[in-house]
């Protein structure tokens, strides 16, 4: 399948990180031509390219801007999401440490478009190395008058401030974000206001995905038309990041047109983990509920996902061989939701907590039948009924593991098979 | 840092502090940057003093600043190692063997997770996942990643720590 790598066309490329080498790839002009712009125009533009947002709930960015109120003299925030916590996530690092320009080439167009003077590009604690080489890009945006009082000579000013997290999941929901972002917990806010009209600091904001904001750089450069005019349909368009982890030969992050099959994904980063059959995968990072084997033919783009009762999310695919044990998988990301749930919900508190417990049963060898149909009766009351939408993440992979995998669980119960031998990845024989 | 049970910033810390406050509309929102500050200059943990050091500073309620260390998973509140390993144990580390990289640490150092060695030297902890899947399994030690590690990658990376 031969297409144009958009997104990723300067990874490997350490010129990029400058001004001056990013430019040589025609990195600003889309900056120039926004400047030009009435910023309505550019709000326009965005919204007929179809673009949704890459961060995980796929919403519509030019929509997400045309709620930020106009004509106020009101300070407003741009907020871009580089928390990237989303397990089996990597993309926005990638992007980061290699193309800092490109990232904030699309803060300070979004800004142009709402009519805000800053962004706070919110990184998780953890990217110290992406943290210093977007500082140093920011620094030399500066210096080149890219940023700060007259962007490139226009008159609208522009800062960009890198706000490190300090290690929470949590801080990657846009309102907790907006709380830790102020120096509190980032426990999510009640909602509505949102953040486009009541954000950071009380100011109307926008928060959009790190790849997102790439993506609004490559529509301004090259038009609505040509983003459109990649991917599946009208609702899933433009390039995608897939990243790609767990039992392939080959992990990565790989650009395609968003809607590439999954067979496509796994044929090109090598296939399956020494030709070990495929067992299960998770389309779209720790939240999106397991498929199956039988289910590789699927289109990865936010539609088709839906359909089959998953979802794109942030488009993290950790694959799972024959040799892995399911409920272990799910108990793995069970004890993260348990983990990162910010507690301030009970249902959400209580229930990543109370499937963690009953998995660990199971997967230990002490569980029964009874287990599994306890667990279903607990997973619908996770999610759906608190603040924010961490309880609904928690409840995915554990509702598609009774879905698809039940029998095959009910079968191992009966026959007390739990816990499942682990086959090592590391072969220590010759050493011991 | 007490000085005389009056808290105050090692200076270096209050300077770099001030140099971000244009940054913000708030004095609040130069907290989380104020701890990270502070925990590196402390020796990789907040002791009750550097909190209260941290608060008077910023003019907040010392209570209010520990809520903040305590929520996340980046701050500490107990001595940890001079050289802190974050093993990723989450999903796509497991499928590739942090299993096997969890009783390496626990030989290696001779202790469990979130304790530190009798010499002060290192401490380690499981992690949630660090955006680092490509490259599983995987462990932050101090400010760095180290990839695609094997059992031996590991050992060599402990024996290379002062």
């Amino acid at each position: 399948m031969a297409f144009e790598r958009v997104l990723t066309r300067n990874v490997g490329r350490a010129a990029a990180r400058t001004v001056r080498g990013y430019r040589e790839s025609g990195g600003y002009e889309a900056l120039g031509r926004a400047l030009k712009l009435d910023p309505g125009e550019i709000v326009e533009e965005v919204k007929r390219s179809g673009l949704r947002g890459r961060g995980g709930a796929g919403f519509p960015c030019g929509a997400k801007w045309g709620f930020v109120p106009r004509g106020t003299d009101r300070p407003k925030y741009i907020v871009c999401n580089a928390d990237e916590s989303e397990p089996g996530t990597f993309k926005d690092r990638l992007l980061m440490e290699h193309d800092p320009h490109q990232l904030i080439e699309g803060c300070v167009i979004a800004g142009r478009a709402v009519a805000a003077n800053t962004t706070y590009i919110y990184i998780r604690g953890e990217y110290t190395h992406a943290a210093r080489v977007l500082e140093e890009a920011i620094r030399d945006a500066y210096d080149q008058g890219v940023l700060g009082a007259s962007v490139l000579g226009s008159g609208f000013r522009h800062d960009v401030y890198v706000h490190r997290g300090a290690g929470a999941y949590i801080c990657g929901e846009e309102t907790g974000m907006l709380e830790s972002l102020e120096g509190k917990r980032g426990q999510p806010r009640v909602k509505p206001p949102f953040p486009a009209v009541v954000g950071a600091f009380g100011a109307p904001t926008v928060i959009n995905n790190v790849e997102t904001l790439c993506c609004v750089t490559h529509i301004l450069q090259r038009g609505s038309e040509w983003f459109k005019s990649i991917g599946t349909d009208e609702r899933n368009t433009g390039p995608k990041l897939y990243a790609i982890s767990g039992h392939v030969e080959r992990p990565g992050t790989y650009e395609y047109p968003i809607g590439v099959t999954f067979q496509e994904l796994l044929d090109g980063c090598g296939g399956m983990y020494r030709g070990r059959a495929l067992k299960a995968f998770i389309p779209g990072g720790a939240s999106a509920p397991m498929l199956t084997a039988a289910e590789s033919g699927i289109r990865m783009d936010f539609d088709n996902l839906a359909k089959a009762g998953s979802m794109l999310g942030s488009a993290a695919v950790i694959v799972m061989d024959e040799t892995t044990c399911v409920v272990r998988a799910a108990l793995r990301l069970a004890r993260f939701f348990a983990h990162e749930s910010c507690g301030q919900c009970t249902p959400c508190r209580e229930g990543t907590n109370w499937m963690r417990l009953v998995l660990e049963r199971i997967e230990s060898g002490h569980g029964s039948e009874a287990d599994l149909d306890l667990l279903a009766r607990v997973v619908p009351n996770v999610g759906g009924i608190s603040l924010c939408a961490l309880g609904d993440a928690a409840q995915g992979p554990v509702k598609s593991l009774i879905e698809k995998f039940g029998d095959e669980i009910r079968d191992n119960l009966r026959n007390r098979r739990y816990p499942l031998p682990r086959v090592p990845f590391f072969d220590l024989g010759a050493v011991a | 840092m007490s000085d005389g049970g009056r808290n105050s910033l090692p200076a270096e810390v209050a300077a770099e502090i001030e140099a971000l406050r244009p940054r913000y509309p708030t004095e609040e929102a130069l907290l989380l940057p104020a701890l990270h500050l502070m925990q590196k200059a402390a020796g990789g943990w907040l002791s009750q003093a550097s909190i209260a050091a941290v608060a008077e500073h910023l003019g907040l309620p010392p209570s209010k600043v520990a809520g903040v260390v305590s929520f996340y998973d980046m701050f500490h509140e107990h001595p940890v190692g001079r050289h802190r390993v974050r093993l990723c144990t989450n999903l796509s580390c497991q499928l590739r063997g942090s299993d096997q990289l969890m009783d390496v640490l626990r030989a290696e150092l001779g202790v469990g997770p979130g304790e530190v060695t009798g010499d002060g030297r290192c401490s380690w902890v499981e992690f949630e996942c660090l955006g680092s899947c490509d490259t599983a399994p995987m462990a932050m030690i101090d400010d760095d990643y180290h990839e695609n590690l094997t059992p031996d990658r590991l050992r060599a990376a402990l024996k290379g720590l002062d």
